[in-house]
């Protein structure tokens, strides 16, 4: 189970995030929502390492994930996705998957080095589980593209199979939704409801509400850094401190 | 003690020169984000007009200074417009190649132009130093200090009360901003790079009658450009001064009391070091490191 | 089709001096095997992780002197000082990769340019290791067994061993997990991350290779030229090893084999028509026109012709825009 205990990130005389704290269930779909500016990605940031934190311990199952990079994080089993769209660009969508099962061998340098058959097999065996994967986000007809050509959602779609190929047992997605149309957003919802299903714990950054009360279990509402609400989908939608941070910052923003 | 004195003077005029380079770099590399690989063949073109100017055509010392800013505004003018100005968009890495492209041609072509064999610069100044108290220098370098702190005072005056310095400044720090308020962008890059090559151009010119003037000399020189730079952190004039004149001490200290064959070291330690522990520079201000 | 290429390839390479005429054109294969070898090396960062490096050449020298002082002043037989010399090349590399961790780009550059101008120092002033600017003569030509490989026909074959063990090395490290792990970090380092890639350590693997090949490419000139001296740090190798890369096709397995071939036979040919000078702005013309007219370099753009719609290998040749 992934726990943050009294997150806090400060940059100079910023405070991004303050005493956050919460549990993310195993097996459930939670959502991070609050206006902009709240610290979400920030709080993405920290929990997979690409953020020292200033303040406070993000563990998983008991094990301190603080402080390490965030490739070890990865090697934990918890795999983040980006706001901004990330792809390898110049590769096609099979190698981007099959890069992504970077953790699935352990071949080392020497083991490279000899080029023993079982090599081969390996090989062969990743190449087929990304196709599975690619076919799980139904790109199976976009396979030998070039990343960097397909249209914007595609290349979510792409960047999920990646995430996905490094068998995570949590995943992070960062507004997974941003930049979609209805029906991309309809698909990527019934994607991470399959992946649920699979035994991933899911945890999600998003802006579009309904996308957010149609698949959660839990919600988390940041504003100005802190934790204000936690709970079911419902329940926060009336929440008041909620309705406030929001309409607070839809009256005052821009 | 006069030994350390006579040391830290020699270190100043060579380090003033370094300045002017350091200044000019630090606009370019700092503020256009474009790796001038080739920043040093300014330097080394100066120096060869200077030669021109002087040994050739007779002129006089602020002429063939002149001279060679001139001409080394005018090449960078072409440089940017040419070569960096179609580029604009692309990855770092690839103006990288071209401006290392742009050093091996300069180079190869002063080569062929002007011979591999070092040329000396004349001058009109008498050889015999004068005597300040405990430290001697010859006029020249004298001259060349004085001179040296003269440009780098019109460079700050330039960048930071001129209106085109204002537009430089703006330029790069809000692109989308500066263009809104109707700087044209593509004039003040080449202005840019123009005015940065210009500095360089004028340190070739003050170095070369000091020392021999060579076609490979650009390659020191674009190092310690770079080390300057990174020293004073990029885009930051002072730290640029500041940091050539530090490098320039440095090395006249390294030279006299470790060994001179070792003095170029001094540019490579300093990148080495500052890049390993202080990045951002010495001078800039605590930045987080991404 | 490609493997019967290849077959022909590999015939032609093994009979090459059979029916090249004179000794001298035996001496241009020799070097364009060398560049090769060193070309291939700079291509494993350049190609592969997309850091350049600039100071290549540094670990070329250290190959060479190594490999030079153990069999002159210890009177080492070749191949031990040849693997001491590959040792310390690469452990050169891994200074290097350590030394460079979180630089990038134009900052990795400079180190690798620093670290060069600093060996370069050493190797002209440190006169009682490496004889200064004399340099060391009288480097003794490597034995195999009893046979000496002092012929250019034998020491072809000894440079040709050195490509195709070089080639092997490249060729399983980028068509395996490892490759892929550094075509990772070069097209976006944060998302490789992310999949649990350590760049770190992919890049340090990545120094230490590369400048363990180009040790071995400083060894095999040494035991030819049977002299070293501080030039080997001259700007211009370095120049020549980018040229090669850049226009033969970095980033693939191919081209810097290809751009050695081209930019070692081409100076020679030329070179009753145009001294070494005009070659050397010719390249740095070349360089700036590849950049605008052939970014990726000849092996690509003639593959793509060839073949049509390319299948994307892992190690893509595509670079990023």
């Amino acid at each position: 189970m992934l726990a943050v205990n009294d997150l806090a990130v400060r940059f100079g005389g910023v405070t991004a995030l303050e005493r956050v704290s919460f549990e993310v269930r195993p097996g459930s779909i939670t959502s991070v929502i609050g206006p902009n500016g709240a610290g979400k990605t920030t709080a993405f940031n920290a929990i997979t390492g690409y953020l020292r934190p200033t303040g406070g311990r993000v563990t998983y199952d008991g094990a301190a994930l603080t402080g390490l990079r965030p490739s070890a994080i990865a090697r934990r089993g918890i795999v983040r996705t980006f706001q901004k769209t990330s792809v390898f660009p110049a590769l096609s969508v099979e190698d981007n998957v099959v890069t992504g099962l970077h953790l699935r061998s352990t071949a080392g340098f020497l083991a490279v080095l000899a080029g023993r058959r079982r090599l081969a097999a390996e090989e062969r065996s990743l190449a087929a589980e990304a196709a599975d994967i690619i076919e799980f986000v139904g790109l199976t007809h976009r396979r030998r593209e070039a990343a960097s050509g397909l249209p914007y959602g595609e290349q979510r779609l792409v960047e999920l199979a990646v995430a996905l190929a490094a068998r995570p047992r949590v995943l992070l997605l960062d507004e997974p939704g941003a930049g979609m149309t209805g029906a991309e957003k309809v698909v990527v919802s019934g994607l991470i409801r399959r992946v649920r299903e699979q035994g991933v714990t899911v945890l999600l950054v998003e802006h579009d509400m309904r996308m957010v009360m149609g698949i959660s279990d839990t919600v988390i509402v940041l504003n100005g850094g802190r934790v204000i609400a936690e709970g079911a989908p419902a329940a926060i939608r009336a929440h008041p401190e909620v309705i406030r941070a929001y309409l607070g910052a839809s009256a005052g923003s821009s | 003690m006069a030994e350390l004195l006579q040391h830290l003077l020699n270190g100043l005029v060579l380090g003033g020169t370094y300045a002017l380079l350091g200044i000019g770099l630090t606009l370019i590399f700092g503020l256009m984000n474009v790796v001038n690989f080739a920043h040093g063949e300014f330097y080394t073109l100066g120096a060869y007009v200077s030669f021109a100017a002087l040994a050739l055509a007779g002129a006089g010392f602020f002429v063939a200074l002149l001279a060679a800013i001139v001409v080394g505004a005018a090449l960078g003018w072409l440089c940017e417009v040419a070569l960096l100005r179609p580029l604009r968009n692309e990855s770092i890495d690839t103006t990288m190649l071209v401006m290392i492209g742009v050093w091996i041609a300069m180079q190869n072509a002063e080569l062929l132009g002007w011979g591999g064999v070092a040329k000396s610069i004349p001058h009109p100044f008498p050889t015999a130093p004068l005597v300040l108290g405990p430290v001697a220098i010859a006029p020249l370098r004298l001259f060349v200090l004085v001179l040296a702190a003269g440009l780098i005072a019109a460079a700050w005056l330039l960048v930071q009360k001129t209106k085109l310095g204002r537009a430089m400044r703006a330029t790069f720090q809000d692109r989308d901003t500066a263009a809104l308020m109707g700087v044209g962008i593509g004039r003040i890059h080449a202005a840019t790079f123009a005015f940065g090559s210009a500095l360089a151009a004028a340190a070739g010119a003050l170095l070369g009658p000091i020392f021999l003037v060579y076609p490979s000399m650009g390659d020191l020189a674009s190092l310690k450009a770079f080390s300057v730079v990174i020293l004073g952190g990029l885009g930051n004039l002072p730290g640029a001064t500041l940091g050539g004149l530090l490098l320039g001490i440095a090395e006249e200290l390294g030279a006299g009391y470790i060994s001179s064959g070792y003095r170029d070291a001094a540019g490579f330690v300093i990148i080495i070091l500052v890049l390993l522990f202080r990045p951002s520079g010495l001078f800039a201000r605590q930045e987080r490191i991404a | 089709m490609r493997r019967a290429g290849g077959w022909l390839l590999a015939a032609g390479a093994l009979t090459l001096p059979l029916w090249l005429q004179s000794p001298y054109h035996v001496h241009v294969a020799i070097m364009a095997g060398i560049f090769g070898v060193l070309a291939m090396s700079l291509n494993l960062l350049l190609g592969y992780t997309g850091q350049l490096s600039l100071g290549h050449a540094a670990f070329f020298g250290v190959g060479a002197y190594t490999s030079a002082l153990l069999t002159l002043k210890l009177e080492w037989s070749f191949w031990p000082a040849l693997a001491v010399a590959v040792g310390l090349a690469g452990a050169a590399g891994f200074f290097i990769g350590r030394l460079a961790l979180k630089l990038r780009g134009a900052y990795f550059v400079l180190v690798t340019i620093s670290f060069a101008g600093v060996i370069s120092l050493l190797s002209v002033n440190w006169i009682e290791l490496t004889n200064g600017p004399l340099g060391l003569p009288g480097v003794p030509a490597p034995a195999l067994g009893p046979w000496s490989l002092r012929t250019k026909t034998a020491y072809y074959y000894l440079v040709l061993a050195a490509v195709v063990l070089s080639y092997a090395v490249c060729r399983r490290i980028v068509r395996s997990r490892i490759g892929r792990a550094l075509v990772a970090l070069r097209e976006n380092e944060a998302l490789a991350e992310s999949i649990g890639v350590d760049v770190t350590h992919y890049l340090v693997l990545a120094a230490v290779v590369s400048a363990a090949m180009a040790g071995l490419g400083g060894s095999l000139y040494a035991h030819y030229t049977r002299f070293v001296s501080p030039e080997v740090f001259l700007f211009t190798y370095t120049v020549t090893m980018v040229i090669m890369v850049v226009a033969g096709g970095k980033g693939t397995l191919a081209g810097p084999l290809v751009g050695a071939v081209l930019f070692t036979v081409l100076p020679e040919a030329l070179r009753a028509v145009a001294s070494w000078q005009w070659q050397m702005l010719a390249y740095g013309v070349l360089l700036v026109a590849l950049v605008f007219f052939l970014p990726r370099g000849i092996v690509p753009q003639l593959s793509a012709a060839i073949g049509g719609r390319r299948r994307a290998e892992p190690a893509s040749p595509t670079p990023r825009s």
